[in-house]
């Protein structure tokens, strides 16, 4: 079921286009386009947070961090191994991507911890980026509960991830 | 500024590790390893990032955001009452969660600056709770398909990349709405 997904929403943008006389080949060029000057201002923070992430890795921080947090990581039932993702993923989302992509890559992408690690990526956003954005734009000082309540969201995330991946994957 | 602190943290943390546990050669050698692996992800992103801004242009214009603003106008009238009186702000509000939910993350930051820009109005500074409520509901993002998250998995040999997509509507369903609940929540007994 999961493997029609994609290409019927593929399909049905490109015919409800259509129908609307809308030029969807010339719209998918724009945007397509417009996909690459994103990833040009991508390409120089993969590499700088990439270097950062494997320096972590092969110092040997990385798995301390793990091994000093699992206790709590298996009481709660995440996979300590993504312990360092969960850390960095309300902060900054281009470090998660790198932290996600380089778990993914160690362990296997069909991995439990490979596959908790990608949903984990795609279901939560980075909280305190957001945050600052948009309260920032409207002028707000007291932002009363929000990060709690952004935060309690996240771990809500961060948990069933690694709920859903055992039960539906 | 913050990541000049979470960069200079991750250096930091990494040579006093390798420093403790005499893994100097295996750090210097990640150096020039990780700028490479750095590259190679964002070139496997590469294919994703641009079909992907194309098929959200293509969403946009084919009607499907409009048609799922519809969809949600009820819900979005429940959780954010002042939109009932306010059009413009309804229509930023509704424009907001619709680009989200379809991954147009460019589309989406403008009109929920917009609708808390509105809902800041005349607050003196404090943010309200429907305020409150629609950070919570965009730091908790609900996205029909993580096209970024399935490159990376393709790029690493997976034969099914989009098989994560049940697991992750179900997370980020549970993840927005206990958030949005707990903000509901502690609306009621957190003082101005």
């Amino acid at each position: 079921m999961t493997d029609y997904i994609v290409p019927i929403l593929l399909l049905s943008a490109s015919l409800l286009a259509l129908r609307k006389q809308e030029n969807s080949y010339d719209l998918l060029l724009g945007g397509a386009s417009d996909g690459l000057k994103l990833l040009v201002s991508l390409v120089p923070t993969l590499i700088l947070l990439l270097t950062a992430v494997t320096m972590l890795r092969a110092s040997g921080a990385m798995e301390a961090i793990s091994s000093c947090l699992s206790p709590v990581f298996r009481f709660v039932g995440i996979p300590p191994e993504t312990a360092m993702l969960v850390l960095i993923r309300p902060i900054s989302g281009s470090a998660a991507l790198a932290v996600g992509a380089d778990l993914m890559a160690q362990y296997g992408v069909d991995s439990l911890v490979g596959r908790t690690a990608a949903v984990m990526l795609g279901s939560t956003e980075t909280t305190f980026y957001t945050i600052s954005v948009y309260f920032g734009a409207a002028g707000i000082k007291k932002t009363r509960y929000t990060l709690p309540a952004a935060l309690f969201a996240d771990f809500v995330g961060f948990f069933m991830a690694s709920v859903t991946v055992k039960l539906l994957m | 500024m913050v990541m000049s602190w979470i960069w200079t943290g991750m250096v930091a943390v990494s040579f006093l590790a390798a420093a403790f546990l005499g893994n100097g050669g295996a750090l210097s050698a990640a150096i020039p390893q990780g700028a490479q692996e750095g590259l190679l992800l964002a070139i496997s992103l590469a294919g994703s990032i641009c079909l992907w801004t194309g098929v959200g242009k293509l969403m946009e214009h084919a009607g499907l955001t409009g048609l799922l603003s519809k969809l949600l106008r009820p819900l979005l009238g429940r959780l954010f009452p002042s939109a009932k009186k306010d059009v413009h702000l309804e229509n930023c509000l509704s424009a907001n969660v619709c680009a989200n939910f379809l991954g147009l993350g460019n589309a989406a930051t403008p009109m929920g600056i917009q609708a808390a820009q509105r809902l800041a109005q005349g607050q003196k500074g404090i943010a309200s709770n429907e305020l409150c409520r629609l950070i919570v509901l965009n730091t908790a993002s609900i996205q029909l398909i993580p096209a970024n998250v399935a490159a990376v998995r393709a790029s690493l040999g997976c034969s099914s990349p989009f098989d994560i997509l049940p697991a992750v509507w179900v997370t980020s369903l549970c993840s927005a709405g206990l958030g949005v609940t707990a903000a509901w929540l502690l609306g009621k007994v957190w003082k101005k």
